[in-house]
């Protein structure tokens, strides 16, 4: 057997890890573009607790994060039973609960940058954007929003791989389950628990880092490409 | 048309703003931090006065009574921002057109006509920020005038340019005010430029207008001022150059009867223009010298004399239905016994020439 040749079970967890962070960030991201645009331009009551509430997967135990997400999402949590029977969406012990562990965690992460860039992006512009006619939804959309994509980006860079490493909410949440749950980072997990796993637990950690590496030259090429149509800094 | 009634209040200012202007130029005059842009943030939508009743050409754009409160975006108006506000990422194209495709409005105004106006050919596939501060304040200016308003405000347009920038647009400037074909409201904290520009003044002080009117109306009321400002203190003469003196390269203006002679004016017989005249630049001599250089002596009679105070006195005399205005010491008034209805000769030094009714003279300031 070739050494560079991905055995079925690798391909299973890696092909997993790209479907459950992408599914996370696909969800995630405008959701978290939404909530930054609120916290960066308005002030409101609560804004704080709003706030607070976003950042919170952030600092508590992963295994808190995961084991509410069990409270709440699981088979006889208030959330999931509602959404089990009236969509027929079920989280629990599926591939799909990942992706909601995997997202929740990289949350925050994207909400930061993205609030910054448009901080970064000034309010007056689109003002003059109304002011030729644009509804504010037309005026986000052609102005705060194409000047924010830097900060975007990297958001969603960093939600990305967050998503792709995610394990503690994970593996308690949705559970340790091959095919199913198991990415990359759990797979690792049961390599380093198994007697004899230190050359699977190593293949695993080559694939885990060349995926990050040729992420992260993807995004550089991609953010460099971005910042010469946008034309850099704007005053 | 322009009526504006409005009170409110922004942050610690109170505004009460009441004016009329009649078609062509509006001026708002005030000092820095008299409420200018709170004021026309008012009118364009982007501040909320408690009250009032905003009207242009008829259309009601505010009216608090019968709670019509258009915002922004339907309110037509075409706001030229003193940071020019060019949107960073679009090409200037794409910020020319920006009101057609994002703010579906079909600008009445020929795209090639704009930019024929405000020679902006050369810049259209160039990002804003390879342009200069006039480029910019050209491209804002032709973004809001293709977004097809019916009111255009220009909130100090100049005011962030430098001397030989200010040079380089005013002429555009002077073309826009005559062709535009729709009212401006033009803000600006420099006498010359409103002087130059407008036909309507409105003062502000304070957040409150103080008066509005004809401009050189405005310049002559001695009440006044303290809001025009001292140093600047002038009168506007309208005139019609009668005839150009090839020999002596002098031109002949005709201001109703006298005749002011000015040098290097490059205009044609015929054409009408605007005389402005700083109060300090006029010298009033209580019998008709001779042997002087000066080449503008007027007959004129004084029809008040201000300033029981301090070493100045402010004189305003009148010439065929135009009224010009002296700056001499108390101390002449007193030596000469200048009194009202007096017929004195009125020496002018200097004359810089403004925007003609018809015709674009140029901004020079002459020596006479």
């Amino acid at each position: 057997m070739n050494f560079f040749h991905l055995q079925p079970a690798e391909w299973q967890a890696l092909a997993l890890t790209v479907k459950v962070a992408a599914a996370a960030l696909l969800v995630a991201l405008p959701l978290a573009v939404l909530v930054a645009y609120l916290l960066a331009r308005y002030r409101f009551p609560g804004h704080g607790i709003v706030n607070a509430l976003v950042h919170m997967p952030l600092v508590l135990p992963p295994v808190v994060t995961g084991y509410l997400l069990l409270l709440a999402f699981g088979r006889k949590g208030p959330v999931g039973a509602f959404l089990s029977e009236t969509f027929g969406i079920s989280f629990a012990f599926n591939w799909t609960g990942a992706a909601l562990a995997a997202g929740v965690m990289a949350f925050p992460l994207m909400v930061r940058p993205i609030r910054i860039s448009f901080e970064a992006v000034d309010p007056k512009l689109e003002a003059a954007a109304k002011s030729l006619g644009a509804h504010r939804v037309v005026a986000f959309l052609t102005i705060t929003l194409p000047l924010a994509v830097p900060g975007i980006l990297g958001g969603a860079i960093l939600g990305f791989a967050k998503a792709m490493g995610e394990f503690g909410a994970t593996i308690t949440f949705v559970s340790n389950i091959p095919g199913e749950t198991r990415t990359l980072a759990l797979a690792l997990y049961t390599a380093t628990q198994t007697p004899s796993g230190d050359l699977a637990a190593f293949r695993l950690t080559l694939i885990a880092a060349v995926v990050a590496f040729a992420a992260l030259i993807a995004s550089e090429v991609f953010a460099r490409r971005l910042r010469r149509r946008i034309g850099g800094d704007h005053d | 048309m322009i009526d504006i009634n409005i009170s409110g209040r922004v942050g610690r200012m109170d505004i009460v703003a009441q004016f009329e202007g009649r078609g062509g130029v509006t001026s708002l005059f005030g000092q820095s931090g008299a409420g200018k842009t709170t004021v026309t943030n008012m009118i364009a939508g982007l501040a909320t006065p408690s009250s009032g009743r905003i009207s242009v050409n008829g259309t009601v754009l505010l009216d608090g009574d019968k709670g019509i409160d258009l915002p922004v975006q339907a309110r037509r108006i075409g706001h030229v921002f003193q940071d020019a506000r060019l949107f960073p990422h679009l090409s200037v194209r794409a910020n020319l057109t920006y009101a057609r495709w994002a703010g579906r409005r079909s600008g009445t105004r020929d795209f090639d006509e704009v930019i024929d106006l405000l020679g902006l050919k050369d810049l259209l596939d160039r990002k804003p920020e390879t342009l200069s501060g006039g480029e910019r304040q050209r491209v804002a200016i032709g973004r809001a005038l293709l977004s097809g308003p019916r009111l255009l405000i220009m909130d100090e347009p100049l005011a962030n340019l430098d001397h030989a920038r200010r040079n380089d647009i005013l002429p555009y400037l002077d073309r826009l005010c005559v062709e535009a074909g729709i009212p401006i409201l033009y803000v600006s904290h420099s006498i010359e430029e409103v002087t130059r520009l407008s036909n309507t003044l409105v003062l502000l002080s304070e957040g409150r207008t103080q008066a509005y009117g004809p401009v050189a109306e405005m310049l002559a009321r001695e009440d006044l001022v303290h809001v025009t400002g001292r140093r600047e203190a002038s009168a506007l003469l309208s005139g019609t150059v009668s005839r150009i003196d090839a020999t002596w390269d002098l031109a002949h203006v005709d201001i109703g009867g006298p005749e002011l002679q000015i040098p290097g004016l490059a205009a044609a017989a015929g054409d009408a223009v605007r005389l402005r005249i700083l109060a300090r630049d006029v010298a009033l001599a209580a019998v008709p010298p001779e042997g002087l250089s000066i080449r503008n002596a007027l007959t004129v009679t004084i029809e008040s004399i201000s300033g029981e105070t301090g070493p100045y006195a402010e004189i305003l005399c009148s010439l065929a239905c135009q009224t010009i205005r002296a700056r001499i010491t108390r101390a002449s008034v007193s030596d000469l016994g200048l009194k009202p209805g007096m017929t004195v000769t009125a020496l002018i030094k200097s004359v810089s020439i403004d925007r003609g009714q018809s015709t674009l003279a140029p901004p020079v300031s002459v020596e006479t």
